[in-house]
């Protein structure tokens, strides 16, 4: 009777445990076996392969384009999400007075506020080969010879859709930088100042260090953004030219739901789980041992 | 800090520099502009779009392909009033419809598993507490084809439930780690003083704990808003009859129907970015707290 009663309280969280192990947990684990089998939506029983999804895969030179992207898009949201952010982040703080700093934040997050499809059908249009607003400003900049079809080519689509997706996230990241600053003790400002300290060396040997934390995040969640980035890619290109511009995300979908090669779109997830799964391990692993440090 | 730095004259930081060449007013002055220049100058690129679309919503064909930079001659409000009819108005209604749900079943279920987990003594709240974790890592991404396989299955497929569910589901881990970061630090006396009163732990809960939990309940409500009213995947997968789609899907399906008629195409994704904007300017203070709490625990 009592054994019950304690149980009573499970009362409280099990509407949450049913939906993460029906609706999250169990479909995690189904796509691993799934990815073991030959089969598509019309075919009644699936049929055991092993793991040859797997070495087609590894084979495919598209999979491995689709790495490359999904690489090329981490590393430039590292340099601009990692890097830019914490810079227009550290000049707010130390330039900018207290109400004009509200207005400049509030502006900096509005392109976060909008949907991926808005922002991505707008930019298909100011990408836009003849009409577009970036073509027409390099030629009104005598730099014509720049211009291009920036989605419609192989060797610039993926890198146009890259530029997009800084361009709504740079901001976001900056806001959350101005917060972990705002978190530093003025006291260690103050003392800088008193120490004769620019406000480049300030940059350094405080407010770098002190957002360390914050840093250590958006790094990881940007490499893993970056993995599993599908919305920016299937609003603007789909994965093409020529799957040039392909994300293992699009890449999935695209075999899944247009090509109905459902064993091998249930691989490429599989490895997308085990990428995004391995940096939010190293990201635990991280958060432990700096709370034993501290 | 030590008192001869308090006591160094003025002038020495001035001189040690000053051997580089410049003197350091100048390159201060230069530094500050050129902070200042790419404050603003991130400023126009992150501005100048938004504004591009929302003026472009005003034009005609002919305004927008010959003038693109120019304003509109004048405020063609019958563009807007085109794009909702021609489909804003239904994916509006559906995202209002699908959002509001999932607002309201992601920030109860959230609280209750809060308030389970961490004011009541829960057998095997470790073991809870892991799956929650855990949940915060898994991807929606991952789980496409086994859901496909899964809503197709329970007959929720091409449903806003399929939608509702999974927009709840997926959000739930993060939801509850804010609400709990918030209800722990409650004190404990209120729980035992209504206990002493005789209250029971689920009066507690609707009488006590979730009205003073208010302000974070507001964050998390919020959130998940911005979060359903723009999800794409899902949204994309999960739904394929028109009449159910939501607007990020819609605009998509949209603009294949629209092609070359930009300006109504763009008054369309105005009114579609509008209502998370507007709800961002309202509510700013809560949406940071409730992302600066969730990225920071």
């Amino acid at each position: 009777m009592t054994m019950l009663r304690r149980w009573r309280t499970w009362a409280w969280v099990l509407p949450a445990v049913v939906l993460l192990l029906v609706f999250v947990y169990y479909p995690i684990a189904d796509n691993l076996r799934l990815s073991l089998f030959s089969w598509n939506a019309f075919s009644p029983e699936p049929r055991f392969v092993g793991l040859d999804n797997y070495a087609e895969a590894f084979g495919d030179p598209v999979f491995w384009r689709a790495l490359g992207n999904n690489t090329a898009y981490a590393v430039v949201s590292l340099i601009f999400q990692g890097g830019l952010s914490l810079v227009l982040a550290a000049l707010l703080e130390e330039l900018v007075g207290r109400r004009m700093r509200g207005l400049l934040r509030t502006l900096y997050f509005i392109p976060a506020a909008m949907s991926i499809t808005v922002v991505g059908v707008l930019f298909s249009f100011l990408y836009n080969p003849r009409y577009g607003l970036l073509n027409g400003a390099l030629n009104g900049l005598g730099l014509g010879h720049l211009a291009r079809a920036w989605l419609g080519e192989e060797g610039s689509a993926i890198w146009s859709v890259i530029a997009m997706s800084q361009w709504q996230s740079v901001g976001y990241t900056a806001v959350l930088f101005v917060v972990a600053i705002q978190r530093i003790p003025r006291e260690y400002y103050e003392a800088a100042k008193v120490d004769g300290g620019g406000p480049v060396r300030t940059f350094f040997s405080i407010t770098l260090p002190m957002v360390r934390e914050m840093t250590t995040l958006v790094v990881i969640l940007t490499i893993s953004g970056a993995f599993l980035v599908f919305n920016e890619v299937m609003v603007m290109t789909a994965g093409g030219p020529d799957n040039s511009s392909q994300v293992l995300g699009t890449w999935l979908y695209r075999k899944a739901f247009m090509e109905d090669d459902m064993g091998y779109a249930a691989t490429v997830a599989t490895v997308i789980f085990v990428i995004t799964f391995a940096i939010a391990a190293a990201q635990l692993a991280f958060s432990r041992r700096r709370r034993y440090d501290t | 800090m030590s008192s001869t730095s308090l006591t160094r004259p003025a002038g020495s930081a001035h001189g040690t520099r000053a051997r580089t060449g410049t003197p350091v007013r100048v390159r201060t002055v230069v530094a500050r502009l050129l902070g200042w220049s790419l404050l603003a100058g991130f400023g126009v690129a992150v501005l100048y779009p938004v504004l591009w679309m929302v003026l472009s919503g005003f034009k005609d064909n002919q305004e927008i392909f010959n003038q693109p930079w120019g304003l509109p001659g004048e405020l063609r409000w019958e563009n807007w009033a085109r794009a909702w009819d021609l489909g804003v108005v239904r994916y509006f209604t559906n995202s209002v419809i699908v959002t509001s749900a999932t607002i309201v079943a992601t920030t109860l279920i959230s609280a209750w598993a809060a308030y389970g987990m961490c004011r009541l003594r829960l057998p095997f709240g470790n073991g809870v507490a892991l799956l929650v974790l855990g949940g915060l890592l898994l991807s929606p991404t991952v789980a496409l084809i086994p859901l496909f396989r899964l809503l197709t299955s329970i007959g929720l497929f091409d449903t806003y439930w399929a939608l509702i569910v999974l927009y709840t589901a997926f959000r739930v881990p993060f939801t509850i780690f804010l609400i709990r970061a918030y209800m722990i630090e409650l004190p404990r006396s209120v729980d035992e003083a209504a206990t002493i009163d005789g209250a029971s732990s689920t009066q507690i809960f609707w009488r006590i704990i979730l009205p003073m939990s208010r302000p974070i309940l507001v964050s998390a409500a919020l959130l998940q808003a911005l979060f359903a009213w723009n999800e794409f995947a899902f949204a994309l997968v999960f739904v394929s009859d028109d009449s159910l789609k939501t607007l990020p899907v819609g605009l998509m399906a949209m603009q294949s129907r629209l092609l070359t008629d930009w300006p109504v195409m763009l008054a369309g994704l105005s009114m579609a970015a509008l209502p998370t904007i507007v709800l961002f300017l309202i509510g700013q203070r809560q949406f940071l707290r409730g992302l600066t709490e969730g990225v920071g625990k």
